[in-house]
């Protein structure tokens, strides 16, 4: 059982007492109530890519894996939905669409791995989301089943639902509330034309500045990507996409649409981009050369791992016009940990991930890169950020959810937990800490080595 | 990822190397989607992923299981997933060394261990395997279907090769399979090489891949050096390669290099013969080819599958594709083609029902767009391709054969 030990979280580990592989939701259905009935926890797994440790088993609990629940179950080209079971892969589902001109917009870059169960409990975002939106806009309905068994259907095929919106809740609940077991989503017409450039720049604060100028000149990309040295210097190594090595930063504009609308929008991009000083620009002019430029960012969090052995990868956002000063920060941070961090993220959305790049088997570098993960969460806090952009909390941001909560609001989320799963079985312990926890660390913000309220008794 | 490998494991040569490719992956899963059996199975433990954890607990604890060596035998070593895999975890040479530690440690149960044995004992010795083919052959009408479908109709012998002397020379290495069960591709791989003014030497022998995959590391290693004591003088003599046209074949050869960089006597002549050895694409490539357009079937469809041994094991995807297309072919595009065809080697003995669920979807993809022909380069592939269609199935070799120049 120890290769279901770990998601794609793998410093988190803990054996499962039981994993199951159920092949049909009737088996899923059976498995929830005999855990009921046992009182046995739950935590629900999907291809297991998830980088936030939402999927790590409990020592004591049973581990649901969706993974064989892997069949698309209709695709409606006229209403451009398709209802999918959970372990469908995000990438295939594109991919039988196609034939009818259609494709699934969000596109983590695990894309080729991850699966829509997953994709919507974690609400996973991807290049495409500044446009396309996250998965939370481009699901439709979902079914459910409760720890009791029961079956719940949220949402609707229609735009809107009678009731409370529980659609959106279900998306990013983290397997908290309910086991997925059917997805509807919305497909979108593959567009007539994309195009991608690909710009070098001499300092992240440029090609950081860069991102605001695109957006803040009425473009909306489909896709606005950035990378660092350290991260083309990866990808290069992988498979040689062509990016500048000379470059302290890259970006990446995708735009989509109408030949025409994407023309002359390419235009204004390529002048702000010569403006900013851009030191290089490459322009995709086929549709293999697009792909190949998107190769390598959509590999560029694995390929990392060709510099050091681990990485531990963070998600926080924080807004766009502050990504000049926090990437500056991060570096300073860096430099003062010893420890290199290469940025590949969502620029558009002003969504960091952070790659704390480290050795997992020098005990000290572990703990020294959650030390720096944890500063740089607080950073984008104090921006007006957020701990997490797509990836979701899980295990591994909980402790950030006391710094960015404060107890009135997480015994909010509590309440609607104890709504759904009154005897608090599935996935316990996850995404929302327990207000306990947060004493335990005493909701802690450290400055300058000092605690808050030093006074104070600590348990 | 994180290892616990024991100090005394990690000063041994082979610990360490399992510790840095253990060490080099970061865990991500993206191998697991382009894997043949984690898509049939959807079970982690079918999954390279899976199954670097599995070779991870297995050399921390030091305790292999039944259960390990089973999710270990099931995989293909297609090798897809290092196609895919972004960190570059050398996942094959972990598989072997994780085989080779289960299969020292847990014994199989008998009829395990009788069918390997006769695999080994049969299959890569021609004149016996002939035989028991021909034998098979006579009694063909009294076989299950499941066996009558991998016995050839008749075993045809040995034809001539072109005897001219050339000034350029290259070895053919003939394999063992092969020469049996197709000799017609040797015959055309010589027949081409004629043309182009170069004279094919045939060697004989095994390449050693089949006990190489049955971590038969002594088996291995000593029809390597008999394969090397058998060739030396004949590239002593000249010969400016050795060809291969079974891309299973090519992998191992090109690998003999490290399998003997231990071994004083062998080591720098197993080197060279590493660095001589090219599969028949690659050589070909090279050449003006000019002369092989296809000229008469310009209307004709052709799909190609590739072999994995080809397109991930010696990283030429796409480049028979290219020579075929630019010498007129027709070739219909094969969805999911990075998928293995469920053949690899002895795999479609030992696994039977995993290789036919494979064969069952790779045929299906490889039909949609009706083609005349489907040719591939490596002969367990065509085999096992024939034994699931009735259109032809040929060595891509064959094909430009055929143009008469």
């Amino acid at each position: 059982m120890r290769p279901f030990e770990c998601d794609g979280l793998s410093v988190y580990r803990a054996l499962p007492l039981m994993v199951a592989l159920p092949t049909n939701t009737g088996q899923v259905r059976e498995i929830l109530k005999t855990c009921y009935r046992l009182g046995v926890p739950v935590v629900t797994r999907g291809a297991g890519t998830g980088l936030s440790g939402g999927a790590l088993p409990l020592e004591q609990g049973l581990l649901l894996v969706l993974t064989k629940l892997n069949r698309i179950l209709a695709i409606d080209p006229l209403n451009r939905t398709a209802r999918l079971e959970p372990g469908v892969r995000n990438q295939a589902i594109s991919e039988s669409a196609a034939r009818y001109g259609l494709y699934y917009a969000p596109d983590p870059s695990s894309q080729v791995a991850c699966s829509i169960g997953g994709n919507v409990a974690e609400n996973s975002g991807g290049v495409h989301c500044l446009k396309y939106g996250l998965t939370v806009h481009n699901v439709l309905e979902v079914t459910v089943l409760t720890i009791e068994g029961d079956e719940l259907v949220l949402g609707s095929e229609a735009l809107d639902a009678p009731g409370f919106d529980l659609l959106a809740l279900i998306n990013g609940s983290e397997g908290m509330l309910g086991v997925i077991i059917e997805v509807v989503v919305r497909l979108l017409p593959l567009p007539e034309t994309a195009q991608v450039v690909l710009a070098g720049f001499a300092s992240s604060e440029a090609a950081a500045a860069t991102v605001s100028e695109i957006i803040g000149a009425g473009i909306v990309p489909a896709g606005l990507e950035m990378m660092d040295r350290l991260s083309v210097e990866a990808v290069e190594a992988f498979n040689s996409p062509g990016y500048p090595r000379d470059a302290e930063a890259v970006l990446l504009c995708e735009l989509d649409g109408g030949e025409a609308e994407v023309a002359e929008q390419m235009t204004r991009v390529r002048e702000i981009l010569e403006t900013q000083r851009a030191s290089s620009v490459t322009v995709s002019h086929s549709e293999s050369e697009r792909l190949r430029l998107w190769q390598g960012r959509k590999n560029a969090f694995p390929a990392v791992g060709r510099i050091k052995p681990d990485y531990y990868c963070m998600d926080g956002t924080i807004p766009r016009r502050e990504l000049p000063r926090v990437l500056a920060d991060i570096s300073a941070a860096s430099s003062r940990y010893g420890l290199a961090v290469a940025n590949v993220f969502h620029a558009g959305d002003g969504n960091l991930h952070p790659l704390i790049l480290y050795d997992a088997n020098q005990q000290d570098e572990l703990e020294k890169a959650e030390r720096l993960g944890a500063e740089i969460l607080t950073m984008c806090i104090e921006a007006g950020g957020t701990v997490t952009g797509e990836h979701g909390v899980g295990m591994e941001k909980i402790d950030s959810m006391c710094e960015q909560f404060p107890a009135a609001e997480l015994e909010q989320f509590h309440a609607l937990k104890y709504a759904f799963d009154p005897p608090g079985l599935l996935n316990p312990g996850k995404a929302v800490p327990t207000l306990h926890r947060c004493a335990e660390l005493g909701a802690m913000h450290v400055h300058g080595g000092k605690l808050p309220f030093p006074d104070l008794p600590r348990f | 990822m994180r290892t616990f490998l024991s100090d005394s494991l990690r000063r041994t040569p082979v610990g360490r190397e399992a510790d840095e490719i253990l060490r080099s992956c970061v865990h991500c899963g993206f191998c697991n989607a382009t894997c043949p059996t984690y898509q049939v199975l959807g079970d982690e433990r079918d999954g390279p992923r899976g199954r670097i954890y599995l070779i991870k607990e297995m050399l921390e604890n030091n305790a292999a299981t039944r259960e390990t060596q089973h999710h270990l035998d099931r995989c293909l070593t297609c090798r897809a997933c290092e196609t895919t895999c972004p960190s570059g975890v050398q996942y094959n040479r972990l598989l072997e060394i994780g085989r080779a530690a289960a299969e020292s440690s847990v014994k199989r149960p008998l009829t395990e261990r009788l069918q390997r044995e006769f695999i080994l004992r049969t299959v890569p010795r021609p004149a016996l395997f002939r035989q028991l083919l021909s034998l098979a052959g006579l009694f063909r009408p009294l076989l299950p279907v499941a066996v009558k479908k991998v016995v050839p109709e008749s075993v045809s012998k040995t034809e001539c090769w072109p005897e001219t002397t050339r000034p350029r020379k290259v070895l053919l290495l003939e394999g063992c399979v092969q020469p049996v069960t197709a000799p017609r591709i040797n015959l055309a791989a010589a027949k081409i090489l004629d043309r182009l003014g170069i004279q094919a030497i045939p060697a004989t022998g095994c390449c050693g891949a089949l006990s190489h995959h049955l971590s038969r590391e002594e088996k291995t290693l000593a029809t390597v050096k008999s394969n090397i004591d058998l060739w030396w003088p004949l590239v002593e003599a000249g010969a400016e390669a050795i060809i291969l046209t079974a891309s299973g074949c090519a992998p191992t050869v090109g690998d003999y290099g490290r399998l003997l960089e231990w071994d004083r006597n062998y080591a720098e002549r197993a080197q060279k013969i590493s660095a001589l050895s090219h599969d028949i694409s690659a050589f070909l490539e090279r050449e003006d080819l000019g002369q092989f357009a296809n000229s008469a079937n310009g209307d004709q469809r052709i799909v190609f599958h590739s072999p994995c041994t080809l397109q991930h094991g010696l990283k030429r995807a796409g480049r028979v594709e290219t020579l075929l297309e630019g010498l007129g072919f027709n070739l219909n595009p094969v969805q999911d083609a990075h998928l293995c065809c469920g053949s690899a080697g002895s795999y479609s003995i030992l696994q039977k029902k995993l290789s036919q669920q494979l064969l069952a979807a790779k045929i299906e993809k490889l039909e949609e767009g009706e083609p005349a022909v489907i040719a591939t380069a490596n002969i367990g592939c065509l085999m096992h391709l024939q034994s699931g269609t009735g259109r032809p199935v040929k060595h891509w070799i064959e094909l430009l054969d055929q143009q008469s120049g």
